[in-house]
């Protein structure tokens, strides 16, 4: 017989874990897109984020004409026409100053998507609802319902990454891509048209981004901070995973989805372990640190793994490439 | 030996080089002593004084980006950090009573901005490039968050405050009217300013700038890439303290979004829109996006987009900066063919700005449709009045953005064909710079 309090921590694991993943896949469809992007054109697209962003609103938008599963196509295909015509008329003209120059192009170009969202849907969250066909629990774990939705996106992450693999391991233009992923130049030299193939991974990199938004705008907050919000943590995705290095992305992504996750739904701190603080302490900054609950430093968990794999491993995790 | 010295040492320069030299240095002491008296309001110094903070963190932005090639996103943690700590100082002084006047209270701000950049720095400079970028942003975020967590130091969302007035009084100055905060900022902007070129004259600026373009070769000479970049780093860091120090007395107040992300993309901005290839870059800069944002506001709401755009355009076609397109047309200036040119850019001049209008036109009746949409369509933006439900308007507007841009596009070119010419002339000539 399981008994009452293990039941309450068995749920926490079997939830936690469920949301984890689910986060953490979100997360490989985006640094997917940025891994490739970066590997490809050597440059770490600053935008990228913002092109969820967009995904979630072109899908709030479109499903408010013509409804939810139009707009799951619809969206991320609009979205990446918008990155491939970035990728052309920009990036390209902006590739022979540098590289400096082509991350600041994307930086910029954040901060002016940013602006846009704002002035077209405002600064305060739009209504962006679970299409009523998928607003129904799945299943019962012990006492909570688990949305049909986060299944819906669950499988939705999972069926892209899966077609990922086979375009990117069976494929011609997966076997081009594999290529550059490693050896960029010789690509070139084998007489590829690189710039077409650059403004398709592009597209083709946005566009997921923008499923992810798409599917995760209902579930989340669709505002125009959200960007800003995940932007830094994509980042620290592939920085942790290794730059350039796809299955460390999978893994980092992973990582950081149930490392948040789970520290999100702990409520302990070291006040909790260890009893409170003496009153003379009480009203100093080290009565911050000693109360603080898990949940609330939830937030900069994936910096502090940042900075924790800077200091061990520079390379990332399954990074191989020195920058 | 001698004679091998002096062949291998640059001259001493001429007594009229070193009096051009000293004589710019004054000028602009002498400049700064007089401008309150020029320009005298409230609001004016106010601007003088933001310029003066800016100056000196967009100059310790381009030790990192300009001279030793480091892209940094979170250069305001230093800033922030600095501004935090001289708040905290400035209580700690008036409570205590300790004799020691305003003025120096700034090198608090600027030993914590080396502080810090010293503590997080090592792990942060061993790679250069797109890593460094990327570990720079996810420091920066872990800083500004844990700012948040840590209420009792950083205030939380409201910030701590100080009250500047009362500190030991140094010839009876108080620091509470704005015209000798005014003075403060500029004798600290002056130093820091004659500060940071001495370090680009040193060996170790030197090594810094051999790092940005070559650090496989900087190592074969010996030294070891990381430690000049975090030297570098760790100078960065100060200057930044001293100009979020003065931030904080200015102010008076210290909160997160001195350390945030929105912080290190304006000093970014300014840095970039200066010219990083020029010592004076991000002082133009400085001057140029302080005074933007300040008129800017005033002109329309979306100031920020605009911003934002004027960013990308400057990135895509003007990589030097404001300076670096200024320093080109020099071996123009001095080879006498800068006239060449001149009527090629007042052709050019028309159909761009014709295009810029247009998008004006159209960014401002997209705004008054999304933003406010149930007020008085006859809106006014940069001193134009217009109605933004009109038809005309739109037609107006579409015409000016296709028909600028394909004229701009082809006198951009003309102008390209000219400028090359009158640059064969004079490098012909005998000026290259």
């Amino acid at each position: 017989m399981i008994s009452e309090g293990w039941c309450v921590v068995l749920e926490l694991i079997v939830i936690s874990t469920l949301n984890g993943v689910l986060f953490g896949m979100l997360l490989f469809l985006m640094a997917s897109g940025l891994t490739v992007i970066f590997s490809m054109l050597g440059v770490l697209n600053f935008a990228h984020a913002s092109f969820y962003m967009l995904g979630a609103f072109f899908g709030f938008q479109i499903s408010r004409w013509v409804g939810f599963w139009p707009a799951l196509f619809i969206a991320p295909l609009l979205a990446g026409a918008l990155g491939a015509a970035v990728e052309r008329f920009g990036l390209r003209r902006v590739h022979r100053n540098g590289h400096v120059a082509e991350l600041l192009f994307t930086f910029g170009l954040a901060f002016a998507i940013e602006e846009i969202v704002q002035i077209i849907w405002g600064k305060s969250p739009v209504d962006f609802r679970i299409p009523a066909s998928l607003d129904f629990p799945a299943f019962r774990i012990f006492s909570t319902n688990y949305p049909a939705y986060k299944m819906f996106m669950l499988l939705v992450s999972i069926a892209i990454f899966v077609g990922l693999l086979v375009v990117l391991k069976k494929s011609r233009v997966g076997l081009i891509v594999q290529a550059a992923l490693t050896h960029p130049h010789m690509v070139g030299h084998l007489g590829h048209n690189v710039g077409r193939i650059f403004m398709l991974v592009f597209g083709v990199g946005t566009a997921l981004a923008a499923v992810a938004g798409v599917i995760a705008g209902p579930a989340l907050v669709t505002q125009s901070n959200m960007a800003a919000l995940l932007g830094p943590i994509l980042f620290v995705v592939v920085v942790v995973g290794g730059l350039g290095s796809l299955p460390g992305a999978f893994v980092a992504s992973l990582l950081i989805g149930l490392v948040q996750t789970f520290a999100v739904s702990m409520n302990g701190s070291l006040a909790g372990a260890f009893g409170p603080l003496g009153p003379d302490y009480a009203q100093t900054w080290l009565s911050d640190i000693w109360g603080v609950t898990v949940a609330q430093v939830a937030p900069i968990m994936p910096y502090v793994l940042l900075v924790l794999i800077l200091i061990f491993r520079p390379m990332g995790l399954l990074g191989t490439r020195e920058t | 030996m001698t004679e091998l010295a002096s062949s291998v040492a640059p001259p001493n320069p001429a007594l009229s080089e070193r009096l051009k030299f000293y004589g710019i240095w004054i000028a602009v002491a002498l400049l700064l002593l007089v401008l309150p008296k020029i320009f005298g309001s409230g609001g004016a110094l106010t601007t003088f004084s933001l310029i003066g903070i800016s100056i000196i963190f967009s100059l310790s932005y381009n030790i990192l980006l300009g001279q030793t090639g480091l892209l940094s996103f979170g250069h305001a943690v230093y800033y922030g950090l600095g501004g935090f700590l001289v708040i905290h100082a400035i209580n700690i002084i008036g409570a205590n009573k300790l004799p020691i006047p305003l003025p120096v209270v700034p090198l608090v701000g600027g030993l914590t901005g080396l502080f810090f950049a010293a503590l997080l720095g090592w792990v942060s400079t061993q790679r250069s490039g797109t890593a460094f970028a990327m570990i720079s942003l996810g420091v920066a975020e872990l800083i500004a968050s844990s700012a948040l967590i840590l209420r009792t130091f950083f205030g939380g969302e409201a910030g701590i405050s100080a009250n500047r007035t009362k500190l030991f009084r140094l010839f009876d100055w108080s620091f509470g009217p704005q015209i000798q905060i005014y003075y403060l900022v500029a004798a600290w902007t002056l130093l820091a300013i004659i500060a940071m070129y001495a370090l680009t004259r040193t060996p170790l600026g030197r090594m810094c700038n051999a790092v940005r373009d070559n650090p496989e070769r900087v190592q074969f000479v010996g030294y070891d890439p990381h430690v000049i970049r975090y030297l570098a780093f760790c100078f960065a860091g100060f200057f930044a303290g001293v100009a979020g120090a003065l931030a904080a007395i200015n102010f008076e107040i210290a909160n997160s979004a001195y350390l945030g992300a929105v912080q290190s993309g304006t000093v970014l901005f300014s840095t970039y829109i200066g010219g990083v290839g020029y010592f004076i870059g991000p002082i133009v800069g400085a001057i140029f996006v302080t005074a933007l944002s300040l008129s800017l506001s005033d002109l329309t709401s979306v100031w920020q987009l605009y911003f934002g755009l004027f960013f990308i355009a400057v990135v895509t076609f003007a990589p030097g900066g404001i300076t670096g397109l200024l320093m080109m047309h020099r071996p123009l200036l001095r080879g006498g063919t800068l006239g060449k040119v001149l009527p090629s850019y007042l052709i050019a001049l028309i159909p761009t700005l014709a295009l810029v209008a247009g998008l004006i036109l159209a960014i401002e009746s997209i705004v008054h449709h999304t933003v406010n949409p149930g007020d008085d369509p006859n809106i006014k933006a940069f001193g134009m009045s217009f109605n933004a439900s009109s038809p005309i308007t739109w037609i107006i507007a579409l015409f000016l953005i296709v028909g600028g841009f394909v004229v701009a596009r082809e006198t951009w070119r003309r102008l390209a064909r000219a400028w090359d010419d009158a640059l064969t002339v004079a490098h012909e000539r005998g000026y290259h710079a």
